[in-house]
């Protein structure tokens, strides 16, 4: 049994009710098993500050990043216009997901093609639940040692860098900063869909090359707000000094401190 | 008037006429690009350029060579109102005709006589950090003997520039002690030290060196690198000014989109009339990319701070975004020179992709915007990236293996990963 309380857009529309947002559960956050880890963390944190939410289930399809990136434009565009007629349809106005990648595209390139919505990032959205109060993160992570590695889809991209902040400081940790962190930032590896192919030849993986930055700090956590990060991020943690670190998604830290 | 006035105004009208000929050449070429609209948000736009461009913001991000460069260029923004003053009295024998401007022009001219010395000991420095420190970003498999020569001549220029500068303002306030214009606390210093000499022929001199020196500088630009100094303020007001995450859609692929969607179109229409040719998506050459994309090649002065943050090429990849500006740049030239040669129509059987850069540079590209970030003058090489992978992708069909089986994933089930639709809730009850 479940603990999770989900209902999808057409269960709201099948009762004649609406949802407030659409949490946009993405492919990787449907699909893989690490991601699928922090869809449940979210769903834990909407479910506990009672937001009421509506998931696409079957009838989400790929955002379409991974497509455009690496320069199918085409089935990109395919994949934005089904979705946006989906989504249109179920009068969608506000998003919220866990994904930068999906973040990105759902905000910036989707409206070109009529998809207009208010999108957030999922650690916007915990942060503004805690400003309004509907949600309390207990600081019991007292001691431990995080550093943050920023997605490049959420920072560089999109200039969010405070709001993972605020939030991993609430769990009353020590946050330190990576020497390359913020619009500085180094990739994990995993975008314009390096995720999907094995890397051109070179001297070192991306993501190692990374961890090892992280791992410098000696950090009991590794926080991220990406599921491609986080696998990259593990992967290189395993490969660089296994049990080192944890990785975290920073909903995952929050679900277990509230 | 003189007769060194007509000889100025012979050599002025000369550099300037060979300045203007390179000049409408660059633009031409840069004109070869596709339309791209940057002419909206001017308000927004003269922002991000008086930050960017003027107050020098992105380059201080590396403290050293940022506070060196900025006083090279806010000192140049200063000389240069002396260098127009200069001018017109080269044509018309008006010397010092900015006085009349009262304190105005004191401070214009103090200002100019303190940063002749702060550019002078910066370019100095340059020179030193160039020639004696191993700076890792001048380095790497683009660079050629040419651009480290390149960058040389242009400094020592710069302090020949600043030197005759000098000589002349202590040559000006020596003969004139009494009745001088301006202000200059630099050269007012320095005047002791030269009580012995002839003043009026040390002025003499360093004028005209230093205005034969400025139109030999000119005219160096278009053949350098440093063309930069004249792009760079078009370069950043035309730049991207959006989100940095936010690529563009293209209205083409849109427009085919729309069609296969559309329950009411008609597949075996014929075209109307009015129908342009179809024309191939993204960029296989140069002419096949943007105005934008064009100038931004031009804009580019060689100095590495996007490659020396590209994650790919600092894992030891073969991608470097400043190669592709670099190459952009140089494949541009060559059309251009190919079209003065043969005319327009003339094709050499080359291409920016493949001939100059590699789909293997293409594919290790994370897209995470570290070059443009890093660019001081907002120029964008993950555009050009992403129009070539276009290319290969929706012209030639030569994605990599992985990325092909990831295509057919998300156009038969909706994922990058083979996983059914109807399986997207199933993390639910896990």
């Amino acid at each position: 049994m479940s603990e999770l309380q989900v209902k999808t857009m057409a269960d709201f529309m099948a009762s004649g009710k609406e949802a407030d947002l659409l949490f946009w559960v993405g492919s990787a956050g449907s699909f893989d098993d690490r991601a699928k880890k922090i869809t449940r963390a979210f769903v834990k944190i909407l479910n506990k500050a009672g937001v009421n939410f509506g998931v696409l289930g079957a009838e989400e399809s790929s955002s379409g990043d991974a497509a455009k990136r690496a320069g199918n434009e085409f089935l990109f565009q395919m994949q934005a216009m089904t979705n946006i007629q989906v989504m249109n349809a179920y009068n969608v106005k506000r998003i919220v997901t866990a994904c930068p990648h999906s973040y990105n595209i759902l905000k910036n390139e989707y409206k070109g093609l009529g998809g207009d919505y208010k999108v957030q990032h999922h650690t916007e959205f915990i942060a503004e639940l805690v400003s309004k109060g509907k949600l309390t993160i207990s600081a019991n992570l007292k001691g431990a040692k995080v550093t943050y590695h920023d997605p490049c889809y959420l920072g560089r991209a999109n200039n969010i860098y405070d709001a993972p902040r605020d939030l991993i400081k609430l769990l009353g940790v020590e946050l330190v900063e990576m020497k390359r962190t913020k619009s500085r930032s180094f990739c994990c590896g995993a975008g314009g869909s390096q995720m999907f192919k094995e890397p051109e030849p070179g001297a070192q993986d991306i993501n190692i090359n990374r961890t090892e930055e992280a791992l410098g700090l000696k950090p009991d956590i590794i926080a991220t707000g990406c599921p491609f990060c986080n696998t990259m991020m593990t992967d290189g943690v395993m490969a660089v000094s296994e049990g080192a670190a944890q990785v975290k998604d920073i909903a995952e830290l929050i679900a277990e401190n509230i | 008037m003189h007769t060194s006035n007509i000889i100025f105004f012979c050599i002025l009208i000369s550099a300037l006429s060979l300045f203007s000929f390179n000049l409408w050449k660059i633009v031409r070429n840069i004109r070869l690009g596709n339309s791209k609209n940057r002419f909206d948000q001017p308000l927004k736009r003269t922002k991000i350029l008086l930050k960017i461009a003027f107050g020098q913001t992105k380059l201080f991000a590396r403290p050293v060579s940022g506070i060196l460069h900025s006083l090279v260029y806010w000192g140049f923004l200063v000389i240069t109102i002396g260098t127009v003053e200069m001018m017109i009295d080269g044509i018309f024998n008006l010397d010092r005709f900015f006085g009349v401007l009262g304190s105005f022009y004191d401070i214009a001219t103090a200002s100019g006589d303190v940063m002749a010395v702060l550019v002078l000991v910066s370019c100095l420095m340059f020179m030193f950090r160039r020639l004696f420190l191993k700076i890792k970003r001048f380095s790497g498999k683009e660079m050629k003997k040419s651009s480290s020569i390149d960058a040389i001549i242009a400094l020592v220029i710069i302090v020949f520039l600043m030197i005759s500068l000098l000589t002349m303002n202590i040559g000006y306030i020596g003969i004139h002690p009494e009745s001088y214009f301006g202000s200059f606390p630099v050269s007012n210093f320095l005047l002791p030290y030269f009580a012995n000499w002839n003043l009026h022929l040390i002025h003499d001199i360093s004028w005209w060196a230093h205005i034969i020196l400025v139109l030999v500088f000119l005219n160096e630009l278009p053949y350098s690198k440093h063309f930069h100094v004249v792009m760079s303020i078009p370069n950043v007001y035309f730049s991207n000014i959006e989100n940095l995450g936010k690529m563009d859609n293209m209205p083409s692929v849109t427009k085919e989109v729309k069609l296969m969607m559309d329950p009411n179109a008609d597949p075996y229409a014929p075209p109307s009339a009015d129908t342009p040719p179809p024309e191939a998506f993204g960029a296989k050459d140069v002419t096949d990319l943007n105005w934008v994309q064009l100038m931004n090649a031009y804009s580019c002065t060689e100095c590495g701070r996007c490659t020396s943050e590209c994650p790919a090429n600092q894992t030891g990849k073969l991608l470097s975004p400043r190669k592709i500006m670099m190459d952009t740049r140089q494949r541009l030239k060559e059309v251009g020179k190919n079209i003065d040669k043969h005319g327009k129509d003339y094709s050499d059987n080359k291409s920016l992709l493949n001939d100059y850069i590699s789909a293997e540079e293409l594919w290790a590209c994370t897209t995470c915007n570290a070059c443009t970030q890093a660019c001081p003058l907002n120029i964008d090489p993950l555009s050009i990236i992403v129009d070539l992978r276009r290319n290969l992708v929706m012209e030639e069909s030569a994605a990599p293996q992985e990325l092909n089986m990831m295509f057919n994933n998300i156009e038969n089930n909706g994922a990058p990963w083979q996983f059914s639709a109807a399986d997207r809730l199933n993390w639910k009850d896990e």
